[in-house]
């Protein structure tokens, strides 16, 4: 994968490496895994269940330091091992967006006020956030349910509202783990092909774990993990 | 974005519980302060507006209130006689319950110096005060006596012609003032079978000596009434009441008296502080307990809600801290539901408690500085309360979103 020659990757991690336990319970997660993804760029992750997959995109993510290897967001080094080189609380607000499988909304905010909070804590004024946060359900289809409660919402418009949410602060990074899990083909394509919209118009790279091998059309490059050690995959003919 | 607003709107029916909860405790422990403070009040009540100077009470006693005291009636005149005193009056003051209209009827029975004190000094609220030496009373509402109304006290029976409020003794009940004659008529009212044994009795006694033996008329005197026997001393009241002249000092005066050695002399303070430090005290105690013990359940109360609340939002919170949230945002969140709770229980406390407390049976008296006091203590229980609640948000990973 590579960098645009102007810009730093978007993200780069360096023979990430993650230990749980140790002696007879010691279990390796993730075996030196290393990628670069530039801005824009959509990256699907593939595997079975227990490959490694979240243990990297929660450490990419800066929620589940490595054991050892580098993780560097935007040319900015992040993690060296398990040791924070930036305030990582600080650093996700401003540069990383997530999604799950569930869009994990918070249930006493409505769609707007759920994007909004996303901008609020990363100290943007409440009604400049609010004001984005509307733009931001727009350009996602999902704004005459903006002053709906999660509760209200159906899953795709949920998982709508939670990708307007990883993008409030127009991170360099989106992670998003099996986004689609919980949603029809239809409207998981329809959310894989956001992300691939979002990526183009945004510059946003996202890394994309799934198990959904019919959208892998949308992705630009597909990964595959297995015991913990991370390989191009052929599944879309654009492997590196 | 306030957050607490937020998530207490969404929860509004659980934080509404959660806040009557907390403000019905709230009440409970406002309504002890002002029980004690009305313990106080009535305690003190009649000392401070009886209007003497000083007390003489019996010898060596801390009476007439603290304990029982006697003295003799005629210490009113030898008070009178001592320079610096304006005025003597007799006290006499006991407690009697009797059956009235089918119902028990507590009065603490208040002797007045009639004809000097008629209860002119009483503040009435309706009638007057009394006009005659005998069978008149000015009763305490809280007696729920009418005006013009007839009560059976004894042999006689007293017309109600004044009605005073908020006159009661240092144990709750209403007060009933008469004459101190009618007052002591009332009090040592005896049935006739009782006197007539007393009678026989002192012949008795009187037949057993020689004296009785060699004077026969001696025998027929003492079977005849106790006030027709000049060596039987009259009845003794609970105490002499003195206002000191304009100008006089009144520990002079006090210190004349205190020479006699059959009486001890109090000031108004004195007496004050002897009702507060004996009979006062230990309901103050108890009632202070009892206001801590309610303090610390409410808190534990508060916490324990505050702690469920949060997490029933660990998820949420674990979202917060993934997307960034700092500390103080979450620990804000948690702070101000359970300030807001503790406010809101506050206000509910004294809004409850204005229709609630005159329907007491005892006087509560709430006072600003107390209110000043439970505000503070309800802010600290507040931010004590939210404590775990905040500690246990500190420790939440934003990896738990994912599980």
């Amino acid at each position: 994968m590579t960098a645009n020659a102007n810009h730093p990757p978007a993200v780069e991690a360096i023979g990430l490496t993650k230990i749980y336990g140790s002696g007879n319970t010691e279990v390796v997660a993730m075996k030196d895994v290393s990628v670069k993804l530039s801005r824009g760029e959509v990256v699907a992750l593939l595997g079975p269940s227990g490959a490694g997959k979240s243990t990297f995109l929660t450490a990419v993510g800066l929620i589940n330091p490595p054991t050892s290897g580098r993780i560097v967001i935007g040319g900015e080094a992040v993690m060296e091992g398990e040791r924070a080189l930036v305030d990582l609380r600080a650093f996700r607000r401003q540069h990383l967006g997530f999604v799950f499988q569930k869009a994990n909304l918070i249930p006493f905010l409505n769609a707007v006020e759920n994007v909004a909070v996303a901008m609020e804590i990363n100290d943007v004024a409440p009604r400049a956030a609010r004001q984005r946060a509307m733009e931001l359900l727009d350009y996602l289809g999902v704004a005459e349910r903006a002053n709906n409660l999660p509760d209200a919402l159906s899953g795709g418009q949920q998982q709508r509202v939670a990708v307007a949410r990883a993008l409030a602060n127009q991170p360099s990074l989106i992670l998003a783990d099996e986004p689609t899990a919980a949603l029809d083909s239809h409207r998981g394509r329809q959310v894989m092909e956001l992300f691939r919209k979002v990526a183009h118009e945004r510059g946003s790279a996202v890394i994309v774990v799934t198990h959904d091998h019919r959208s892998l059309d949308v992705f630009d490059r597909t990964y595959e993990m297995e015991d913990g050690k991370l390989r191009a995959s052929l599944h879309d003919g654009h492997a590196v | 974005m306030n957050l607490a607003a937020k998530d207490i709107r969404h929860n509004f029916g659980r934080f509404a519980l959660t806040t009557v909860g907390i403000g019905l405790l709230l009440m409970i422990v406002m309504g002890m302060g002002g029980i004690y403070r009305g313990l106080i009040r009535e305690a003190t009540l009649l000392v401070d507006r009886i209007g003497a100077d000083l007390w003489v009470v019996q010898g060596d006693t801390r009476g007439p209130f603290a304990e029982i005291s006697r003295v003799p009636a005629n210490l009113e005149d030898r008070a009178r006689a001592v320079p610096g005193v304006a005025s003597a009056r007799r006290f006499v003051s006991h407690t009697i319950q009797r059956e009235h209209r089918g119902k028990p009827l507590r009065i603490v029975v208040q002797g007045l110096s009639w004809p000097e004190d008629r209860g002119d000094w009483i503040p009435l609220v309706a009638g007057r005060a009394l006009h005659q030496a005998h069978y008149e009373m000015i009763a305490d509402r809280s007696l729920k006596l009418e005006l013009g109304e007839k009560v059976q006290l004894g042999k006689d029976v007293y017309e109600v012609v004044g009605l005073t409020s908020g006159m009661v003794g240092s144990g709750g009940d209403g007060l009933g003032f008469f004459t101190a004659r009618d007052a002591q008529s009332i009090q040592f009212d005896l049935p006739g079978e009782a006197l007539r044994l007393e009678r026989q009795s002192r012949r008795a006694r009187v037949a057993n000596v020689d004296l009785g033996q060699t004077q026969p008329l001696l025998l027929e005197r003492a079977v005849g009434s106790a006030r027709g026997i000049p060596a039987l001393a009259p009845a003794q009241v609970s105490a002499v009441m003195l206002t000191v002249q304009p100008g006089a000092d009144a520990a002079q005066v006090a210190a004349t008296i205190e020479m006699w050695p059959d009486v001890t002399v109090y000031s108004k303070q004195q007496q004050v502080d002897l009702l507060l430090s004996g009979m006062v005290d230990k309901a103050r105690r108890q009632l202070g307990l009892f206001r801590v013990l309610l303090i610390i359940i409410s808190t534990i109360i508060l916490a324990l809600i505050i702690y469920t609340l949060t997490l029933d939002k660990i998820h949420d919170i674990a979202m917060l801290k993934l997307m960034g949230a700092r500390n103080r945002v979450i620990a804000s969140l948690i702070l101000q539901q359970a300030l807001l709770i503790g406010a809101l229980g506050y206000a509910l406390a004294y809004w409850l408690g204005t229709f609630a407390f005159p329907k007491f049976p005892r006087l509560v008296v709430i006072e600003t500085p107390d209110l000043i006091q439970l505000a503070v203590i309800v802010f600290g229980i507040s931010v004590l309360a939210s404590m775990i609640g905040i500690a246990k948000a500190m420790r939440v990973e934003p990896n738990k979103v994912l599980s």
